[in-house]
């Protein structure tokens, strides 16, 4: 039976305006700019652009603000948006070979063409509180060096030239060409629909993955090769023109994971890689993906499926939270119907549960009796 | 894809005009329209629209490509009163933005207009952005850490 309910349209009216209300907070303050949150709070758009799976600063910091700071919030009304807008093409790999760096720093070789270059980083700030932020004084621009540009050459490359390394990364020749946002997940998953789901997946969800096989679950010994963030061109072939077009660019975080040997009969041990790639700066996202990439290879290298970590089926059912949020806070929405068919049940099911116990009790009265 | 012939020198400065107007600001594109003498009658052949265009990477950096997420792009095409048919694209959803390249990509296609759009707009964007470049590179190139060696002292 399906019984239609109305009601509560003031209630919610006025419920959206009050959250209107609160969004603003005290008047007396001047109301926070999108400007503003992509100037001071950059790291925030970005994250909400990487797992939005958008990259537009000015659409993620007007959903951030909307959201009221509540990431998943703002993500999920980022992933709304871009379902409206027409698909216009499929843009030529980024050359991030080619990037102009930020950051850039590697855990495996000290001395390395190009250099630690240590970029905007929280590493080696001492976690204290900074009272001076509570002053808008005037702040000093970032120093200057000013040298001939050095080629900063991957770090991968440097160990493939000795062949210690396995290569970027191949598809078989069935695997390629799919897209998450077009198809549902089908398991098993080639790498660059893992890749696909993982630059989206949620930071705090992959995190906890990338940790728990540092932690034993599914253990990968990994070394931090090399670290990038920069700008990358974005371009798109322009049939009309006859030429690729390039728009503009974008900010990629990306990591370079290297771990511990595979070999086979035929070929000699060599290190084996994980990869990630995100929107904006977020090492802490890309490190955990390159993790995660190289857990669920497990398959590939033939390794025991024994942690979360290596179960793709897992991982990427799980790693989406708006999929995750959607699920999670339907519970709050009116259960009323099922919930009275789960009370008719259990009342049935304690009335036979008294009836049975009542007719037991009698037949040992009965027994005791004789 | 384009890349599969030699692009002739033709080609090459088309590519060049279309990029560097996607990168102007679209005050720098309104400014050039009125410095040029415009308005310009300049009649819709497709959009402005705003899209999506999805991002590829590459495994591992140089390997298989992969989806990566989706950026907003915006695009026009015009054709002026001359006949002559204009493109442009840009990221972000500033359709304005887009309509205003088409029609200096139109007119950057006729001979009276040209110069005047390389040396007002196209030289000057390529300036501003060499030197944003250039102080993105040296402010990096400050962080870079300079190994050294302690002097151990045995001798």
């Amino acid at each position: 039976m399906y019984v239609a309910v109305k009601g509560g349209e003031t209630a919610i009216a006025n419920a959206h305006r009050l959250l209107a209300d609160r969004r603003r907070g005290d008047r007396s303050l001047p109301a926070v700019s999108s400007e503003q949150v992509i100037e001071q709070l950059a790291l925030a758009v970005d994250r909400v652009m990487a797992e939005a799976s958008l990259y537009d600063r000015d659409l993620a910091a007007l959903a951030f603000r909307q959201a009221r700071g509540d990431m998943i919030e703002a993500i999920f009304l980022l992933r709304a948006y871009r379902t409206t807008l027409p698909r216009f093409g499929v843009s030529s790999p980024i050359d991030t070979g080619a990037m102009l760096i930020e950051r850039r720093v590697s855990a495996t070789y000290k001395d390395l063409p190009g250099g630690q270059l240590l970029g905007p980083t929280f590493d080696y700030t001492h976690r204290l509180l900074d009272p001076t932020l509570l002053e808008d004084g005037p702040v000093e621009e970032g120093a200057e060096r000013t040298e001939t540009p050095e080629a900063v050459m991957r770090v991968s490359e440097i160990l493939a030239q000795e062949g210690l390394i396995e290569g970027d990364g191949t598809l078989g020749e069935d695997e390629g060409g799919g897209d998450l946002t077009r198809e549902p997940m089908e398991f098993p998953m080639s790498r660059d629909l893992r890749l696909q789901a993982l630059a989206r997946g949620d930071e705090g969800f992959l995190l906890a993955l990338g940790y728990s096989t540092q932690r034993g679950y599914g253990r990968t010994h990994p070394f931090t090769g090399e670290i990038r963030i920069g700008e990358v061109e974005i371009e798109i072939d322009a049939p009309e023109l006859g030429y690729a077009v390039s728009l503009g660019e974008i900010r990629v975080t990306e990591c370079q994971m290297v771990n511990q040997f595979k070999g086979s009969a035929k070929v000699p041990p060599q290190f084996t890689r994980g990869y990630g790639l995100v929107f904006g700066q977020s090492e802490r996202k890309a490190m955990s993906m390159s993790l995660v990439d190289r857990a669920l290879r497990a398959r590939e290298f033939g390794e025991d499926i024994v942690a979360p970590a290596q179960d793709e089926e897992f991982v990427l059912s799980h790693c989406d939270n708006v999929q995750a949020t959607g699920f999670v806070e339907h519970l709050k929405l009116p259960h009323y119907v099922d919930f009275q068919a789960e009370l008719g049940l259990v009342r049935r099911m304690r009335a036979e549960f008294e009836a049975a116990r009542t007719a037991s009790e009698s037949s040992d009265r009965k027994e005791a009796a004789e | 894809m384009a890349e599969t012939a030699t692009p002739t020198p033709e080609t090459l400065r088309a590519k060049r005009a279309s990029d560097l107007i996607a990168r102007a600001t679209r005050a720098e594109l309104a400014t050039l329209i009125d410095t040029l003498g415009g308005p310009f009658e300049a009649r819709p052949l497709r959009g402005p629209e705003t899209g999506l265009v999805m991002v590829r990477g590459r495994i591992g950096g140089g390997g298989a490509p992969f989806n990566l997420g989706e950026v907003t792009v915006s695009r026009a095409s015009v054709r002026l009163a001359s006949g002559t048919v204009g493109h442009a694209q840009t990221l972000g959803t500033d359709r304005q933005k887009a309509r205003l390249g088409a029609i200096i990509h139109a007119l950057w296609q006729e001979a009276a207009t040209r110069d005047s759009i390389e040396t007002r707009l196209l030289t000057p964007v390529e300036q501003r952005i060499a030197e944003a470049r250039g102080h993105a590179r040296a402010q990096t190139a400050a962080t870079r850490v300079d190994f050294f060696t302690m002097v151990r002292g045995e001798d």
